[in-house]
């Protein structure tokens, strides 16, 4: 008699694995097509991790590959774990910018954390000591209780992490948005020096070299991260994906990175590749893929953080703080011998082969329960499936309906760019937005990092301006800038993208130095929707652009999408990142006003245009206005002039206008010398867009008078407009508004007031001081500000 | 050349820094693993900064019981110069080879900045070339930074002249005690680095070798580098004037 078994209970709706894993049905057909057969369970995990948005780019692929990519001295670009550029002396800089944006929304502190682990362990891979990290963040309201605990968490966990490693946190952005809100941006950008001939590539070439596993052991902490919190849109579930999130360890890193090191430079590698998303799946077929070879993963031989773990556990578990060597055996002890020197575990898990495929065996349990002599094969997979075989969406791409940036509560209901005209104090509009969130001082934040760390930071996050670090035993230093364009990106993404690589370089080359190359993360709404996927790709052709234009290569980059909740999309963020190289590091220029008596010099014209502005952020905007234009040639040849007077040593100063426009550029470079400013400006079309209007491609320079006629004709020679408008000093930030624009409002009202700002240095310095604690509710802090 | 010896705890992260900042200052300086029994003839040793051990359960509580350290005590207890610098201040605190405890600083968050001290003492190891009383300037980066000891400690210390550095004002006048913004961390009565009894063993949280080059901010942290290499030449020329080895 044959008894039937009894049915095994699911319930009716439960969805098949590959969908519960984030595969669509066409996705498991393709998964088919390239086994030849259907992918066991295992191997469907692996699939799910290495196919998620995050590893494998499948929808921003085809964007991406329309990039330039090659340029002055790129020793290693995208598709490497960071791009890597040649500074002359046998030494190259290494540079990437990631995100880790929902890690940071579950659970800030250790979300923000681990985005600096895995950003280090990106650069070091590549065999550069790190040595500077710049960190873009992005959240909601501040004046928002939740907001509030992102903010402090996350700002806990860079400082937790970064300051333990001893990297030192130089720079970076910090903007609010309501868009923000419920998905924060953690963007952090890091970058190392290498000696060339140490360059490591993550590669896993010469089949019989043994996969060498060092660093933590694997636990089940960070189990789907690729895939269940990087590739989804957040739901009301969010609590349930706190597993997901990696736990940081900074100690275990910072033994990684000085053990890393160690064995690169005792030549006793043939690769490395850091695990970051997707853990050893990822790792072992990146690796295989990049070398053309295989590789065979003993599972069994893979140390664990607790028992009991199932082999899909093991092999997509994004644990932090490990590393995977390939290492040729005659030089096996070698490397266990470095690694018990800095205390990290080490196995070699297995070896590389020459059939290009993964191969992950475990023993059989024998009668008795202990693994037995037999080993069975869990999964064999082409390591080009998972990686550069993986697919690709060609995903639809849709303008928007257009869409505006929500003005800050309180605004205005009115829509005005008339501000000044209608008689109200323009003083009293630049205090406002030196104390507004998005302007103010960052002391607060910046301060809890450790920023000179290393010995060698020229200027840093608090400097206002680009980071300089100095390549010690050289005249030289790295110069370094991260900026976002989200306002312009709302209205246009092609020109927000544009104009944040604009701003970048810029930041960059106004201390003197030259742009090496360009790094991006691209934070973007879900791609299977249309307008979403238009953002993005709008972004890519910015991107493009702006790099060709400049002459820039784009060396790397990281893409995040997915950044919506129930409550809507966030403005789409091209966060970039740029390096460049000063030859002499005496000769770099801050945005501060050094001596009272210099000339201070416009460079560049205002244009029409206050959409996504920081004055439109308090004032609303008229709905016929638009964003301003940029004109790459333009920028080109503002970026040549500043270089080349910088090199002259004409100037003493140079600030870009940026964020608050003019007048905020102007108080900025006047209280950070703690010197006063006298200028009358020419209106060109009105008050608000000469004083505060972001149009790009425009500085403020300040040279002594011996050298004016010098800046005066370098900058035409470059096809730049320059108006000597002023000069520095006493205690007072006095700009009087001159010609055709200026509106005669004061006359009438017999008072001076609205054609001028007159106000004290002290004033403006202390409304910039406090707005950032205040706003944040960090009462100990703002107190400390006011003395 | 004088031969000085950097501590490397795992985490200890600004030993190249220090090492660097001593050979600036005219030392040969050289790492001593926190695994090693002896100090390589060093003249003088220096504790750099970092999380030794990561610091997770107390800052410098786990580094005290290193092997290193046993030499580091038995050096100190025949008259060796040892300075620890922030981090190292802590192990030497918790070690308990200078008075007093480094508790979380008084905003209990990490502060990196600028900060200014003063040196109380001109004639120790550690302040001679400093020249005068001027307010230095250099980094401070610490968590737990908070100078703490008892009344009677704290006293004895003023009495016996331990107190080293003070933090201070631009203007070289002293911060307040507790809630003053130049006195960053909350330490009481504004101590930034003390002595032992016999003044050859000194802590502070400041980071000298950080500001030991001028394009970088400041170079008034090398005075106090100097002074050490200088005392170090003199107790390896004559150990036993020097009260030293």
């Amino acid at each position: 008699m044959i008894v039937a078994e009894p049915p095994v209970a699911t319930p009716a709706d439960a969805p098949p694995l590959h969908r519960a894993l984030g595969l669509t049905d066409g996705e498991l057909d393709a998964i088919r097509e390239r086994l030849g057969r259907d992918p066991n369970d295992l191997e469907l995990a692996m699939f799910s991790v290495m196919w998620s948005e995050h590893c494998s780019y499948k929808s921003s692929r085809p964007l991406l590959r329309t990039l330039p990519t090659h340029g002055e001295g790129v020793v290693a670009g995208p598709g490497e774990n960071a791009g890597v550029v040649s500074i002359g002396d046998g030494l190259a800089v290494a540079f990437k910018i990631e995100s880790h944006n929902h890690p940071s929304a579950v659970e800030p502190y250790q979300g923000a954390a681990t985005g600096v682990g895995g950003i280090l362990r990106d650069i070091f891979t590549m065999g550069a000591r790190p040595i500077a990290v710049l960190d873009a963040l992005r959240f909601g309201d501040p004046g928002d209780a939740r907001t509030r605990h992102l903010v402090d968490g996350v700002v806990r966990g860079v400082g937790g992490y970064g300051n333990c490693v001893g990297v030192p946190t130089v720079g970076g952005e910090l903007v609010f948005d309501p868009s923000y809100a419920d998905n924060p941006l953690v963007n952090v950008m890091a970058i190392g020096l290498l000696e060339e001939r140490h360059l490591t590539r993550a590669a896993a070439p010469g089949p019989g070299n043994l996969a060498v596993l060092f660093g933590s052991a694997t636990g089940r902490d960070g189990i789907g991260g690729a895939s269940v919190l990087a590739s989804a849109t957040f739901g009301d579930d969010d609590p349930s994906k706190r597993p997901s999130v990696q736990v940081g360890d900074p100690f275990a890193e910072k033994l990684l990175i000085e053990a890393s090191l160690e064995l690169i430079e005792a030549g006793l590698l043939e690769g490395l590749q850091d695990l970051g998303a997707a853990g050893i799946t990822c790792a072992t077929s990146e690796t295989a893929d990049r070398a053309g070879t295989g590789m065979y993963v003993n599972l069994d031989a893979i140390p664990r953080r607790e028992p009991g773990m199932e082999p899909f556990e093991v092999m997509i578990s994004e644990s932090q703080e490990r590393m995977l060597a390939i290492v040729r055996p005659e030089r096996y002890d070698e490397v266990a011998a470095v690694c018990a020197k800095w205390n990290l575990p080490c196995a070699s898990i297995g070896w590389v082969t020459d059939d290009g495929h993964i191969t992950v065996v475990a023993a059989v349990p024998g009668a008795d329960g202990q693994p037995s002599d037999t080993v069975e094969m869990l999964a064999r997979i082409p390591a080009a499936a998972l990686t550069s075989d993986a697919i690709v969406h060609d995903r639809l791409a849709t303008p928007p309906e257009r869409r505006r940036l929500a003005p800050a509560p309180g605004a205005p209901e009115a829509a005005s760019d008339q501000l000044p005209e209608r008689g109200m104090d323009p003083g009293a509009v630049l205090q406002a937005l030196l104390g507004s969130p998005n302007l103010a001082s960052r002391r607060a934040v910046f301060e809890q990092y450790d920023s000179t760390v290393q010995a060698a930071t020229a200027a840093g996050a608090t400097s206002g301006g680009a980071a300089v670090i100095r390549v010690t035993g050289t005249s030289k230093a790295l110069v370094a800038a991260t900026d976002g364009n989200a306002g312009v990106s709302a209205a246009d993404p092609w020109l927000g993208a544009a104009m944040s690589v604009a701003e970048a370089t810029r930041n960059v080359a106004i201390t003197g130095a030259r742009p090496l190359g360009v790094t991006n993360c691209l934070n973007y709404g879900d791609p299977t929707k249309p307008d979403a996927f238009w953002q993005l790709s709008e972004a890519v052709r910015g991107l493009g652009d702006a790099c060709i234009a400049l002459g820039l290569p784009v060396t790397g980059g990281n893409v995040s999408l997915f950044n919506e909740s129930a409550r809507g999309r966030i403005a789409p963020t091209p966060q970039i990142g740029v390096v460049g190289l000063l030859d002499d590091v005496a000769k770099a220029l801050g945005p501060a006003f050094r001596e009272a008596g210099d000339t201070i010099l416009l460079i560049g014209e205002a244009g029409p245009g206050l959409e996504g502005s920081e004055y439109a952020r308090i004032a609303g905007v008229a709905p016929e206005d638009g964003p301003p234009g940029l004109d790459l040639a333009v920028e080109r040849q503002l970026q040549a002039f500043v270089r080349e007077a910088a090199d002259r040593g004409l100037l003493d100063s140079a600030q870009d206008i940026s964020g608050g426009g003019f007048a905020v550029a102007l108080a900025e470079a006047a209280m950070w010398a703690g010197l006063g400013a006298h200028v009358r400006v020419p209106v060109s079309s009105s008050p608000a867009v000469d004083l505060f209007g972001e149009s790009p491609s425009r500085l403020i320079v300040s040279a002594p008078a011996r050298h004016v006629p010098a800046v005066e004709l370098l900058a035409r020679q470059h096809g730049l407009p320059v108006e000597a408008i002023g000069s520095v000093g006493g205690d007072r930030l006095i700009v009087e508004l001159a010609g055709a624009g200026a509106t005669g409002a004061a006359e009438e009202r017999g008072s001076r007031v609205a054609d001028s700002i007159d106000v004290a240095i002290t004033d403006l310095e202390r409304a910039w001081r406090h707005g950032l604690p205040r706003a944040l509710g960090w009462t100990e802090l703002e107190q400390e500000g006011a003395r | 050349m004088t031969r000085i010896g950097v501590v490397v705890f795992p985490g200890s992260n600004c030993d190249r820094d220090t090492l660097r900042g001593l050979e600036l200052a005219g030392a040969e300086a050289v790492p001593l693993w926190h695994e090693q029994g002896s100090l390589d003839g060093c003249a003088a040793v220096v504790l750099p900064g970092g999380f030794a051990y990561g610091d997770y359960l107390r800052a410098g509580v786990i580094a005290r019981f290193s092997p290193v350290m046993r030499a580091v005590s038995a050096f100190a207890a025949e008259g060796g110069l040892v300075l620890g610098i922030c981090n190292g201040f802590q192990v030497i605190a918790e070690a308990g080879l200078v008075p007093g405890a480094l508790l979380r600083n008084r905003g209990l968050r990490f502060l990196g900045r600028d900060v200014r001290i003063s040196a109380e003492r001109l004639d120790t190891p550690f302040t001679s070339l400093v020249g005068s009383a001027r307010a230095l300037r250099m980094p401070i980066a610490h968590g737990e930074g908070c100078y703490f000891a008892d009344e009677v400690t704290l006293d004895q210390l003023e009495r016996d002249g331990q107190v080293l550095f003070r933090y201070v004002h631009a203007d070289g006048t002293q911060a307040g005690a507790e809630s003053d913004a130049a006195n960053p961390n909350g330490s009481l009565r504004a101590i930034a680095g003390v002595l032992n009894a016999r003044g050859n063993v000194a802590g502070l949280m400041p980071h000298p070798e950080r500001a030991a080059d001028a394009l970088l901010g400041s170079d008034d942290g090398l005075p106090i580098l100097r002074s050490l290499v200088q005392a170090a030449a003199r107790a390896e020329r004559e150990p036993v004037l020097a009260g030293v080895r």
